[in-house]
């Protein structure tokens, strides 16, 4: 196959892996890292190559019927069971494949880039970039999946590569508690993603993303009307599958690791906790999407937990205070926007206009996201602090860093022409469509969005101008201000890519979506996000106490909000209370006394029973051998006795 | 007689050939060559590991008593390369002052035992059965008395006899009931009886039988000798005695279990092996948990894993014999890989105690991590080739779909997890514990090297290339339709 080669964008970030991790401590640091960038260059090179060979090739067998085939373009036959029961590795290029491959090695190149930067003079730079390195790879791998077995293993080898990297500065107890939250959460996710399969390949005996894809209705009549509490067993599959993805895109009530993950270097956040690993779980539901659609209940589920997620996410950025966790939560809750984009997405209803706009905002949030993370990162490497209250005025400072902070904020907020005008504008169109509810919903959302980004965008840019002492802010080097310039100008681009032409459903009737602005969509959701864009600027351009006062008068909605809820203190409620207190400590004394007192008593009886052989061994070679004859004759008697 | 049937044996040809050049060498070779015999049998056996590779020949020679199928062959290279490396590990060993007058006869008795195995593995007829067993048991003894100072040696070298003669004679009487019964002691004829004749008599038989091998495998309560032969014979004997040894028994185990008396299986020897079984794995493990001695340790591991080879048996088919084969060259990467790394640090410190190897990874990381890989394969923790042979077996043991053989492999899994405990006490100490290490960095040989990195490798790409497995299950699937009197 022609297109064979993409392969080696799994093979160079795994060797740089394997690598940098063996013979990285003897290299300098400057040359690990210029190896590291230098590598995932080529791999974004061959990336494109294979995404522009994809969506331009005109070969026979890529595009039939003006559709754009899904191409496998390697399978190999990894452990093969029995006959149904077959693992293959393999690289399955289409379209949402292939637009992943731009996003992920740009994104990634971005941040090897700025890393280098950023991540100067830090203790464990080689590490740092060979994880980086397996990130990579594992992201990539998941993408390229063939089938959701091999996509299960890259899920949780992304799932290290962002434990390692959360905990990459180990010596912080802050980073090593978030690593393992992050970990054990989503791990707690993957169960029922794991289930989920199981149930999935169960009745319609494939792990194949094709084969199951291709005509789900039947895929979905393999279980035959079997129910479990109620609901199909096809419904628990899909919806146990999306629990996989919530932990991962951190939907509410899985997305408590998130805020927590911003313990690692900035970077890091910009590329897994921003721009890719997290928007697998959208990934997954978009991956499966056929089968989604034929089982409405899963969708209206994934539905409501998106719409709820926005909001909630966006209710708690407008109270945050670190410049982190606001981007956090924004993330989370511009996450929440593509999954209910694909929940609002049924192929009869506006041409399935939600799956293209899921997959379009995806992309833009990639970069914009990206950006604001990137600059987050030079903001902080120049005033050595995540708290807002110690930035401010900080334009004069560095001016590149404004300006691109700037444009990011306002792709974010939905502002023509930025890029997250049109893909915003799409997901309303398609919420809209399906129902005035989802479109009022989301388009409040959008409107908080604009709010609390514009709110951030004041507090570190105008505000107040802190006494910097003798420590002046200042503008950071070359390797960190090309990716913003990069990122900044592909956020104010990205947006008139004719999406639609290169995602869709993939089948014959949705190809070929032009996407067409809708007037009256379009202009109330700009109207609403320059009326919280409004609502900032008078609050937080200059120093003054509106925001103080309005926290006084909401003070039980503000500090709700500002402990996001209290959604981790239940967690902690229901995990230390109830299950440690009430299931765990009786099966631990269980464990202690019973099975391990078991144990210890058979171990202890053994080795006295040892110690007596053994004295009647020494010496003593008839001994030896009565036991064995013993033994035989033994074994003898009773056969015959279990025979009688 | 009609000579060309001894090119049925291809094999066992090739290593009288190896044998007698090592002989020559050893011989003629002048004093101040002398040395260079542990390299020499090396690159000689090595060669003879590649060439045998192309020296498949199936078919049934000296009137039925020998018989070579994919299986044999199969099993026969997987043993070739545990013995290439057993070979490789002992060179500087071999070639140390007090091994200076005797070193020709460790390697000529070491290639006669396999000789042995080989006939063992390809026997028809039971008299070739008792005349590989013996081969391949005899001058074992000779092979761990070979410590010629140390007071231990000897009293393994005694033990080991002592039981190796009485099992014989347990085994060969077991083997007069059978003929008794059948007048015969071809294995098809016994095989075509025993489907219209089992009586009591054939109980006392195999239990007789089974006691006899059983020895060779160190089966619980034939496995006294174990600790005490291990600990006491030189390292690279003792793992020769735990890996080929204990591989080659296997197969000819399964052979003579299945195909021989499979028929009775329901009525007579389900029960034996069950119970055999169980007691072999959990002894092997409990006892495993408080040695503090690597090699008493590696012992009763290597007893425990018997007991998991055994399950492939249960199998009693294509998948069975596969899984085994598969287990075995697994538990000869994996087991070496152990082997090596406690030798190494033996011949450099003298220290055996697991306490030792406390702090290890401090002075000596890539030893640590070759005992780390070979202790996580032999517990089966994935992606190591170790998870996989255990998958394979308890997988084909599944196959059956019997309720006592769920409980079985339950009871096998639980086990599993008992190991697993005092595989990573190992671990544990060589990496967490924070004492100083007592051993001081050093550099092992050459051999032992390249020795531990051949096996580093083998536990790694074994479980990962699965097609391996799957031409072992072609392999035998020829070997049970050769035999085919049972399907």
């Amino acid at each position: 196959m022609e297109l064979s080669y993409t392969v080696a964008v799994l093979i160079i970030p795994v060797f740089m892996f394997l690598f940098l991790g063996i013979v990285g401590v003897k290299l300098s640091k400057k040359t690990a890292g210029i190896l590291g960038t230098l590598a995932m260059g080529v791999t974004t090179v061959i990336a494109y190559a294979a995404a522009i060979t994809y969506f331009f090739g005109t070969d026979q067998g890529q595009v039939v019927d003006g559709v754009r085939q899904q191409l496998t373009v390697l399978d190999l036959t990894w452990l093969e069971f029995t006959k149904n029961l077959v693992i293959k590795i393999g690289v399955l290029l289409d379209p949402i494949s292939a637009m992943m491959l731009i996003v992920i090695s740009t994104v990634s190149f971005m941040v090897h880039l700025y890393s280098l930067g950023y991540m100067d003079g830090e203790r464990g730079f080689q590490r740092y970039y060979a994880f980086l390195s397996l990130f990579t790879f594992s992201m990539l791998g998941l993408v390229l999946a063939t089938n959701i077995f091999q996509m299960y293993i890259f899920w949780e080898l992304v799932g290290v590569s962002s434990y390692l990297l959360i905990g990459f500065y180990y010596t912080l107890p802050a980073a090593v508690s978030a690593s393992k939250k992050a970990f054990i959460v989503t791990r707690f996710a993957d169960l029922g993603f794991l289930v989920g399969i199981l149930i999935l390949s169960f009745y319609t005996d494939t792990f194949d993303f094709m084969s199951l894809t291709s005509d789900p209705q039947a895929a979905i009549s393999t279980a035959g009307g079997a129910t479990f509490l109620g609901c199909s067993v096809m419904t628990w599959a899909l919806t146990l599958i999306f629990m996989g993805g919530a932990g991962k895109s951190a939907m509410f009530p899985l997305h408590i690791w998130l805020p927590d993950a911003m313990e690692g270097p900035t970077p890091v956040s910009a590329l897994i906790h921003a721009a890719t690993m997290v928007v697998a779980g959208v990934y997954l539901v978009a991956r499966l999407f056929p089968l989604y659609a034929v089982d409405v209940t899963a969708l209206e589920i994934i539905t409501v937990v998106g719409a709820f997620t926005a909001l909630y996410a966006a209710a708690v950025a407008c109270v945050q205070s670190d410049i982190k966790r606001v981007l956090a939560f924004s993330t989370i809750s511009q996450i929440a926007f593509m999954i209910t984009a694909l929940g609002v997405a049924t192929p009869e209803l506006h041409e399935g206009v939600g799956y293209m706009a899921s997959m379009f905002h995806l992309f833009t949030h990639a970069m914009f996201k990206a950006l604001l993370f990137l600059c987050a990162g030079a903001i902080i490497h120049a005033v050595h602090s995540n708290e807002m209250s110690a930035m401010g005025g900080l334009r004069k400072y560095m001016p590149i860093c404004h300006i691109a902070f700037l444009i990011g904020c306002l792709a974010i907020a939905g502002i023509p022409p930025f890029a997250g005008f049109f893909s915003k504008d799409e997901i309303l169109v398609a919420a809209y469509a399906k129902s005035p509810i989802w479109g009022v919903w989301l388009s409040v959302v959008a409107g908080m969005t604009a709010f609390y980004m514009f709110r951030l965008y004041y507090k570190i840019f105008w505000w107040n101008n802190p006494d910097y002492g003798h420590h002046t802010p200042h503008e950071a080097p070359m390797t960190m201000t090309f990716p913003l310039i990069f990122l900044g100008l592909v956020s104010i681009v990205a947006g008139f890519i004719p999406f639609g032409e290169f995602v869709s459903v993939g089948r014959a009737d949705y190809s070929g979506f032009h996407i067409h602005v809708d007037p009256k969509v379009a202009i109330s959701s700009v109207v609403i996000a320059v009326i919280g864009i409004v609502l900032a600027t008078v609050m937080y351009r200059k120093e003054n106490d509106i925001p103080e006062r309005l926290a006084n008068r909401f003070r039980g909605l503000w500090t709700a909000a500002y402990h996001r809820f209290y959604i981790d203190e239940i967690y902690q409620f229901i995990t230390h209370k109830i299950i440690f207190a009430r299931i765990s400590k009786p099966i631990a004394w269980f464990d202690r006394r019973i099975i391990d007192g078991t144990m210890d008593l058979l171990a202890n009886v053994t080795n006295s029973a040892s110690f007596a052989v053994r004295r009647m061994q020494s010496g003593s070679i008839q001994t030896y051998v009565w036991f064995y004859l013993v033994g035989a004759v033994a074994v003898a008697v009773i056969t015959i006795l279990c025979l009688i | 007689m009609d000579y060309s049937q001894f090119l049925y044996m291809p094999q066992e040809l090739g290593l009288l050939i190896v044998f007698l050049f090592v002989f020559l060498f050893d011989t003629f070779l002048p004093k101040r060559y002398q040395s260079s015999l542990p390299v020499l049998t090396s690159v000689l056996f090595g060669i003879f590991t590649l060439c045998n590779y192309f020296m498949l020949s199936r078919g049934v020679a000296f009137n039925g008593m020998f018989e070579n199928t994919a299986a044999t062959f199969m099993i026969k290279v997987i043993l070739n390369i545990g013995v290439l490396i057993v070979l490789i590990q002992s060179i500087k060993w071999a070639n140390s002052e007090d091994m200076a007058v005797r070193r020709g006869e460790f390697y000529e008795l070491l290639l006669l035992t396999v000789l042995g195995m080989y006939l063992m593995i390809s026997a028809r007829h039971f008299l070739l059965f008792v005349i590989g067993l013996e081969t391949a048991s005899l001058p074992l003894a000779a092979l761990v008395a070979f410590h010629k100072k140390r007071y231990e040696s000897h009293e393994a070298a005694a033990k080991y006899m002592f039981t190796a003669v009485f099992s014989s004679a347990i085994f060969l009487m077991g083997l007069s009931f059978v003929y008794g019964l059948y007048g015969s002691l071809y294995f098809n004829d016994i095989a075509y009886q025993v489907m219209n004749n089992t009586s009591a008599m054939l109980v006392v038989a195999l239990a007789f039988v089974i006691a006899g091998i059983g020895f060779k495998l160190s089966l619980v309560p034939f496995h006294l000798w174990t600790a005490d032969v291990y600990q006491g014979a030189p390292t690279p004997v003792t793992s020769y005695l735990s890996v080929i040894s204990k591989g080659a028994a296997a197969f000819a185990f399964m052979v003579v279990l299945v195909q021989v008396f499979g028929a009775a299986y329901s009525k007579v020897w389900e029960w034996m092996l069950y119970a055999i079984i169980v007691l072999t794995i959990t002894l092997g493990n409990l006892f495993a948990i408080r040695q503090r001695n690597i090699k008493r340790f590696l012992a009763f591991s290597s007893i425990s894993q018997a007991g998991y080879i055994m399950l492939g048996v249960i199998g009693g088919n294509e998948l069975g014999l596969a899984s085994l084969m598969f287990y075995v060259l697994v538990y000869i990467f994996s087991n070496l890989a152990a082997f090596g790394v406690a030798f190494a640090i033996e011949q450099q410190s003298g220290k055996v105690s697991i306490d030792d190897y406390n702090g290890l990874y401090k002075t000596n990381p890539w030893l640590s991590f070759t005992m780390m890989l070979a202790m996580f394969s032999l517990a089966g923790i994935p992606p190591f080739a170790g998870f996989f042979s255990k998958f394979f077996i308890f997988a084909s043991a599944l196959e059956c779909g019997e309720t006592s053989i769920y409980i079985l492999v339950l009871i096998a899994l639980i086990n599993t997890i008992i190991s697993l405990y005092y595989y990573l006490l190992v671990v544990k100490a060589m990496f967490i514990s924070p004492d100083e290490c007592s051993i001081a960095r050093f550099r092992s040989s050459c051999g032992e090297r390249v020795a531990m990195i051949v096996c580093t490798f083998g536990v790694i790409l074994t479980g990962i290339v699965s097609c391996i497995y799957t031409f072992l299950v072609e392999a035998a699937k020829d070997g049970m339709s050769m035999f085919g009197l049972l399907n």
